[in-house]
């Protein structure tokens, strides 16, 4: 992990090229976070590739209910020459889960990115395959998100089809 | 014939998953200019067959015997294990991750451990670390035989699984004499291990070292010289190391294509650094570097196992935080604070300041990655396991594309998915 020195340098290299694609930093247990706009996560993502971290490790969502924006999407990049890793972070509205898609850059993001949507409902613009990866097809509602009950899971039978509750509501 | 009859009736069944895009390939592509002579078929396998490594489906596009597309379909046994290890206290949460690959228990729980640690900025003891060490290579080995039994029964060597089991059942037998459990043993807690091994475990666990590389000699005695495997496998389905590293591959499968990367080495943690080891890489990238890499893979566990023993150093096996650990039990008869401690831990469990930390380790199929985020309250307000399996399973397209479908069965066994990680 780059120090909070280091981390800062980079928050500023990046900052310099695109002025509001940094948000902000956070240095935590000697992990190091940009916050980076959402917009533009590819071009802080690639100028990250640029500084040496050329490996997506993981891209996850979380929910951060109730604080607003609610929905954060986080990449773990990796540089595998200096043993260094850094986090971005991106946070959206509910309302507008879009984020550009990385999987055309980054082909592992594919079934990250996937997991993410089907789990919280963050839509990935430009992905090539969007859909639900986990859950089922027609289900209804992102499961992972901190307001959706936890159990009471219906099991469907034939005899009810079509009468299933939506928990999104 | 070329376009697919639209006048044809959909079946129920595959309306209901229309989303699905079968291939974009309608028909094979043309050699020389001349119109092909056959169709594409798209194949379903599964949920289920593919060797029956895990409930997994692949609908697979072919031209003849030849593979030209395929995609796998996941989920079927999603049991939402992220989602209700937000509903349990941390020392609550570790017998359901534990659940997630369920042929790398140990590593499940000390990614999520160590996770937990890292947030309450806990040093384990060193005799922790060591235990935790010991038991972590012994589950490689033992998801290693397992690995190498349903390989080898997938390309028809049947004796090979009965041989590899004999094995891990002793690894099992180890592990229920340590922790009580044979399999998701709950073994690791935050801050330590639940308690000391047993008298003469050590002796055992040195026993089946002495035992164990003469056996890996044994396997590769039966499969090395098998021309039936090694048609099987020798260039059989090459990935170079670039694609690899884009497709986020890691663990034997990159290794098996020359790059040496592993956590162990590269960030070492729990105590690795103090462990003298290598790391067997292979040079084609093919199916039987990633057999021959696996196969090493478990001497230089062995190796790991013996050292360790016979460093194992005194002292305690738990954190001396009593905010953290429980108190001992002699404790609860004499002392109000040690019983007071006791409840707050066990019904509400410890409070972990509020942040985010991703927590990388080396499993037997590359990277578990545990991201938790604690929101100061104490139950994790998110868990995400980064596992190897979901992330390698990405290459099967890229493996297998343009070889014979019966290359496809020998491939994903040697990419070695376990579905209870990939699906969770």
């Amino acid at each position: 992990m780059p120090d909070a020195t280091g981390l800062e340098l980079l928050a500023g290299e990046i900052g310099d090229a695109a002025p509001d694609a940094i948000l902000g930093t956070l240095h935590f247990r000697g992990q190091a976070t940009l916050l980076a706009h959402p917009r533009h996560v590819r071009s802080v993502l690639e100028r990250l590739r640029a500084a040496g971290y050329a490996n997506l490790m993981s891209v996850h969502g979380v929910d951060y209910y109730p604080e607003e924006p609610r929905l954060g999407v986080i990449y773990e990049l990796l540089d595998r020459g200096r043993r260094d890793r850094v986090r971005v972070k991106v946070r959206v509205h509910t309302e507008d889960p879009h984020v550009p898609s990385v999987t055309p850059e980054w082909p592992t993001a594919n079934h990250h990115e996937r997991e993410a949507y089907d789990m919280f409902g963050v839509v990935f613009d430009d992905h090539p395959d969007l859909r639900r990866i986990l859950m089922p097809e027609d289900y209804e509602g992102h499961p992972q998100r901190r307001d959706f009950p936890v159990g009471g899971e219906p099991v469907i039978f034939t005899k009810d089809a079509g009468t299933r509750q939506d928990y999104t509501q | 014939m070329s376009a697919i009859d639209a006048s044809r009736p959909t079946s129920a069944y595959r309306e209901m998953e229309a989303s699905v895009e079968l291939s974009p390939l309608k028909t094979p592509p043309a050699v020389d200019g001349a119109a092909p002579d056959q169709e594409l078929l798209t194949l379903n396998m599964g949920p289920h067959h593919p060797a029956t490594h895990g409930v997994l489906r692949l609908l697979v596009t072919l031209e003849g015997e030849v593979v030209r597309d395929l995609k796998p379909i996941i989920g079927y046994v999603h049991t939402g294990i992220e989602k209700t290890a937000e509903d349990k206290a941390y020392w609550k949460a570790i017998p359901v991750v534990e659940r997630m690959d369920y042929l790398a228990y140990f590593f499940n729980a000390y990614a999520f451990c160590g996770a937990t640690e890292t947030l309450l900025d806990l040093e384990v003891p060193k005799r922790a670390q060591y235990l935790r060490v010991i038991h972590m290579e012994l589950n490689r080995i033992m998801s290693h035989l397992v690995w190498l039994g349903t390989s080898a029964l997938d390309l028809g060597a049947m004796s090979m699984l009965w041989y590899s089991f004999r094995e891990k059942e002793l690894i099992l037998d180890l592990f229920e004499y340590s922790t009580g459990a044979r399999m998701h043993t709950r073994y690791f807690q935050v801050g330590g291990v639940i308690e000391d091994v047993p008298a003469g475990w050590a002796e055992k666990v040195l026993e089946f070292c002495a035992l164990m590389p003469g056996r890996v000699d044994q396997y590769g005695d039966l499969l090395n010289k098998n021309e039936i495997v090694l048609q099987r496998l020798r260039n059989v389905c090459p990935l170079s190391e670039e694609e690899l590293l884009a497709l986020g591959v890691t663990g034997p499968l990159l290794r098996a294509s020359g790059n040496p990367w592993d956590l162990r080495k590269a960030m070492p943690y729990c105590s690795y650094e103090d462990f003298d080891f290598k790391i067997p890489v292979g040079t084609e990238g093919d199916n039987y570097d990633r057999f021959a890499v696996r196969m090493q893979e478990m001497k230089e566990s062995v190796k790991i196992i013996e050292q360790a023993v016979h460093a194992l150093p005194q002292g305690p096996v738990m954190v001396d935080d009593r905010k953290v650990a429980l108190p001992p039990r002699h404790e609860l008869a004499t002392s109000m604070e040690a019983l007071i401690h006791h409840f707050k831990l066990v019904t509400e469990g410890f409070r972990v300041p509020p942040g985010e930390v991703y927590f990388p380790v080396e499993g037997p199929r590359g990277e578990y990655g545990c991201f938790v985020r604690s929101d100061g309250s104490s139950k994790p307000a998110r868990v995400h396991m980064r596992d190897p399996s979901f992330v390698n399973l990405q290459a099967t397209n890229a493996m297998v594309k343009d070889s014979y479908i019966a290359d496809l069965i020998a491939t994903l066994a040697m990419i070695d998915p376990v579905l209870g990680g990939i699906d969770r």
